[in-house]
């Protein structure tokens, strides 16, 4: 492994199913997020990648086990589980419609107990374009500006482990490059825990350092990104381009 | 076992129903036994609505009333015959509720129970208005005669009232169950339970609502014009939201997706307050409250619904015990 | 000419206790797409309790906070034990848990006070009208109430912690259980706060229809009349629809059809707004803001 990560991973899922109702999605997954690292998960649509997240947060019923900073978060409620500093961006980005840009990003610090003030200060540097619609209706926003506020919004909590669900989803290429640009910038200067969910393989190899690929709620292959980024054959056989 | 059709069980009781009053029952039970066929219709009504086309009304009381007033007027300023009022009050009710219906049923649930609610607070101010007074007789309110029984049968007139309105009642009760069995009815069930589905199909949403309102609160209409031709009076302050909200909970405690929920509930509206209203003036409603919440938390299919499991228990437990076919 | 602006102040006063209990709506409903029906009796129930604390000798303003409490720590109650298990029930079920409170209340009520009229005593004394004859002191008084309670509602919403939680727990669950913010807790304590504002607005009505169980069914009406008018998903609509309703109310009352149908004018209200308007004055499309 190229990692010279030797802390205890922030997040060691061991043997995790979950789904909807009657509905299986997952089927026994592995993996863990490196403290400090950044950890993609690829995988097509459907395979499991939203369900996975959404069990970490909570959101969804669970066996097996989900292991935050070594403790175990299965039967915790979704709030609980923010407030130990889970930052989630869902897929869909879960705006506040109705709310200010400044009231989302507000929202984003509630279970804070200290000053926010600096934070949301320091999250506006990353995302100037919010700051120049501070008082505007979130709804009023476009995709891209939606989903930058989604992150802001979840950096606001100031996460040990951030969990970003499809952050390109359905905005062009042109925004898309500037969102990871400025995730980039977050992850050098946050240093934040990430766990990255992105249909758009390449794209997530070029911030991720390790990788797991999903099929139908199971891992199949995983191992460190610019492992996988070189290797021609699996990228053809796993990621398809 | 020969196997009994269904048709001869509902034969059966409709003959005892009809029968058994008239030797046992004193007048006031006999009229009591009136009101159960009134309610039962009445509720019958709502159930089409709201248990049927998935439409909370809570104004029922409204279309009882406009039944009500309808035949007490009739009979009152024209001298129309008892029996020919209520082909009227059908129509007059039915269009009240379409009127009422219409701006509703397009926004959809809630709304509609807003806009009946409130037409059910109203409606006793509106019956006492001045303009009207010549007509419904104002705070007053309108008495009639009660009617006897033609061909000069030996039977009082309670009792041929009695007959008379579960003649009415059992009209209704097997049109009401041929419509929710015929392809109507499973539009309508597709609306209750799938709309975007329905409509997706090609089911008119807003005619059907519409018209199950407007049926629905015809067939309410009728149960108000027999009351006004059982009880002989009409006054605005039978008509209150009280009589909606007991309504509703026949409704509820009775079954709302299903007809012979609507019986249940009857009962229950009839003799239950009888029962209660020994103890306190208020504990009638203070009753209907816990047991409207009780149902809605332990029972949701109504008495009906709680019968239907028990049946189907009995009958699983009869085949496997004594190979015994269900009657 | 001086009739008028007397009715319209006056219907100012009214207006101010529709807009109250009619904000109470709104709030239920922009957090649980349910309209209570039980709102008016909660608020006549908690007005008894007022003057059961009065009689026992308490100062007007001790009763009045204590009342606020009980009917806060009820309403926290109620969401809990009744509400909550029903939440993601049909409309049927969530129609008939309202109505059976609706019933609960109103009987419990007359059985504990009986169903004779009370009067209810107004802290701001009956004397002489004010402002040559525009105003009784009772009118001027609850409308500084009303209005002061509408004003600390919208702070509250707008400026603190809580309140932006509250918002965000109503707008978007799911969303705010991501950001930590315990969805159930903040519905049981919006459903306190309406009850709260809905006991005011008991507390400030009953001087002047007399106390009795059956008191608040004209005024349910009526805020429902101004929660639709102005949109009922707008706060503040409501609060503009229900200080309207009751403008409406007395210049109706005055000149158009008499006292007699003021409740079917509240009907026909909501009727119009239904055919012309259904989004009402505020509602959805606009930026709504408490």
């Amino acid at each position: 492994m190229a990692d010279t990560i030797t802390e205890k991973p922030i997040l060691e899922v061991r043997g995790l199913h979950a789904g909807y109702g009657q509905v299986k999605v997952l089927h026994g997954m592995d993996f863990v997020v490196n403290t400090g690292g950044v950890t993609a998960l690829l995988g097509a649509n459907g395979a499991g990648k939203t369900t996975t997240l959404r069990a970490i947060s909570g959101m969804v019923r669970t066996t097996g086990d989900i292991l935050y900073d070594g403790e175990r978060i299965n039967a915790l409620s979704t709030e609980a589980i923010a407030a130990m500093r889970v930052g989630h961006v869902p897929d869909g980005r879960g705006t506040f419609m109705e709310l200010t840009v400044e009231e989302n990003l507000k929202l984003g610090g509630y279970t804070r107990r200290d000053d926010t003030a600096a934070d949301l200060e320091r999250i506006c540097t990353y995302f100037p374009k919010l700051k120049q619609r501070f008082r505007q209706q979130a709804g009023t926003l476009s995709g891209g500006e939606q989903q930058m506020l989604a992150i802001g919004r979840a950096l606001m909590i100031k996460p040990r482990l951030l969990l970003l669900d499809e952050p390109s989803f359905g905005l062009a290429p042109l925004i898309v490059r500037e969102i990871f640009e400025i995730m980039r910038q977050i992850i050098i200067s946050e240093r934040t825990s990430i766990l990255l969910v992105e249909q758009n393989a390449s794209l997530a190899l070029t911030i991720a350092d390790m990788a797991y690929l999903l099929e139908t709620g199971r891992i199949v292959m995983s191992g460190p990104a610019d492992e996988i980024r070189r290797d021609e054959s699996l990228r053809r056989s796993y990621l398809g381009y | 076992m020969p196997n009994i059709p269904p048709q001869f069980g509902i034969f059966l009781f409709i003959v005892a129903a009809a029968v058994l009053p008239l030797v046992f029952a004193s007048g006031y039970q006999t009229f009591q036994l009136t009101m159960v066929v009134i309610y039962a219709l009445s509720v019958l009504g709502k159930n089409l609505v709201t248990g049927f086309g998935g439409q909370v009304s809570l104004g029922q009381g409204a279309f009882y009333a406009v039944g009500a007033y309808t035949a007490a007027v009739l009979m009152d300023q024209w001298d129309v015959p008892y029996w020919a009022t209520l082909p009227i009050a059908a129509i007059t009710s039915g269009l009240v509720g379409l009127m009422l219906g219409l701006p509703a049923l397009r926004l959809g649930g809630l709304y509609l129970a807003l806009v009946t609610f409130a037409l059910a607070i109203s409606v006793p101010q509106l019956l006492k208005y001045k303009a009207f007074e010549g007509w419904t007789g104002g705070v007053q309110g309108i008495v009639v005669s009660k009617p006897d029984a033609p061909f000069n049968l030996p039977i009082s007139s309670d009792s041929w009232i009695y007959l008379f309105s579960l003649a009415v009642g059992v009209v209704f009760f097997l049109a009401i169950t041929n419509l929710v069995n015929s392809r109507i009815g499973r539009a309508l069930k597709a609306i209750r339970d799938q709309p975007l589905a329905a409509e997706a199909m090609g089911v008119e949403l807003a005619r059907y609502k519409t018209l199950t309102f407007g049926v629905g609160a015809m067939v309410t209409g009728i149960g108000g014009a027999l009351s006004a031709i059982a009880v002989g009076f009409v006054s605005p302050d039978s008509f209150t939201i009280a009589l909606s909200l007991t309504l509703f909970v026949g409704m509820v405690v009775g079954g709302a997706s299903s007809i012979s929920g609507a019986i249940y509930g009857a009962l229950f509206i009839q003799f239950i307050p009888n029962i209660a209203e020994e103890i306190s003036k208020a504990i009638p409603g203070v009753v209907y409250g816990v047991i409207l919440i009780a149902v809605m938390f332990f029972a949701p299919g109504g008495l009906a619904g709680v019968i239907a499991n028990q049946l189907r228990r009995l009958r699983a437990a009869r085949v496997v015990g004594t190979g015994r076919a269900p009657s | 000419m001086e009739g008028v602006l007397h009715q319209i102040v006056s219907g100012i006063a009214t207006g101010g206790i529709y807009a109250s209990i009619a904000l109470a709506l709104v709030m239920i409903f922009l957090a649980t797409h349910h309209i209570n029906f039980a709102q008016g009796e909660m608020a006549m129930f908690s007005t008894y309790i007022a003057l059961t604390l009065l009689q026992l000798g308490l100062p007007y303003w001790a009763a009045f906070l204590a009342t606020l409490v009980f009917s806060f720590v009820m309403g926290v109650i109620l969401q809990r034990i009744l509400l909550e298990p029903l939440a993601n029930a049909p409309v049927l079920a969530s129609v008939g848990a309202f109505l059976g409170l609706l019933l609960i209340f109103n009987n419990v009520a007359g059985w504990l006070f009986s169903y004779t009229l009370k009067p209810f005593p107004s802290p701001f004394g009956v004397g002489d009208p004010m402002f040559g004859g525009m105003f009784s002191r009772h009118e001027l008084g609850s409308t500084v109430v009303t209005m002061a309670v509408l004003l600390s509602v919208w702070a509250f919403f707008r400026f603190t912690r809580l309140g932006l939680a509250m918002r965000g727990a109503a707008y978007n669950p799911v969303s705010s259980r991501l950001v930590g913010v315990p969805v159930g807790r903040m519905l049981a304590l919006g459903w306190g706060l309406a009850a709260g504002i809905g006991a005011i607005a008991g507390m400030m009505v009953a001087p002047v229809v007399f106390l009795d169980p059956n008191m608040m069914g004209g005024v349910l009406l009526y805020a429902f009349a101004g929660a639709l008018l102005g949109g009922i998903t707008s706060p503040l609509g409501a609060v503009v629809g229900g200080v309207m309703m009751g403008v409406i109310e007395n210049l109706a009352g005055a000149y158009v059809v008499g006292t007699e149908l003021k409740l079917t004018t509240a009907l026909v209200i909501i009727v119009l707004v239904l055919v012309v308007k259904p989004s009402g004055l505020f509602g959805k499309a606009l930026a709504s803001r408490v």
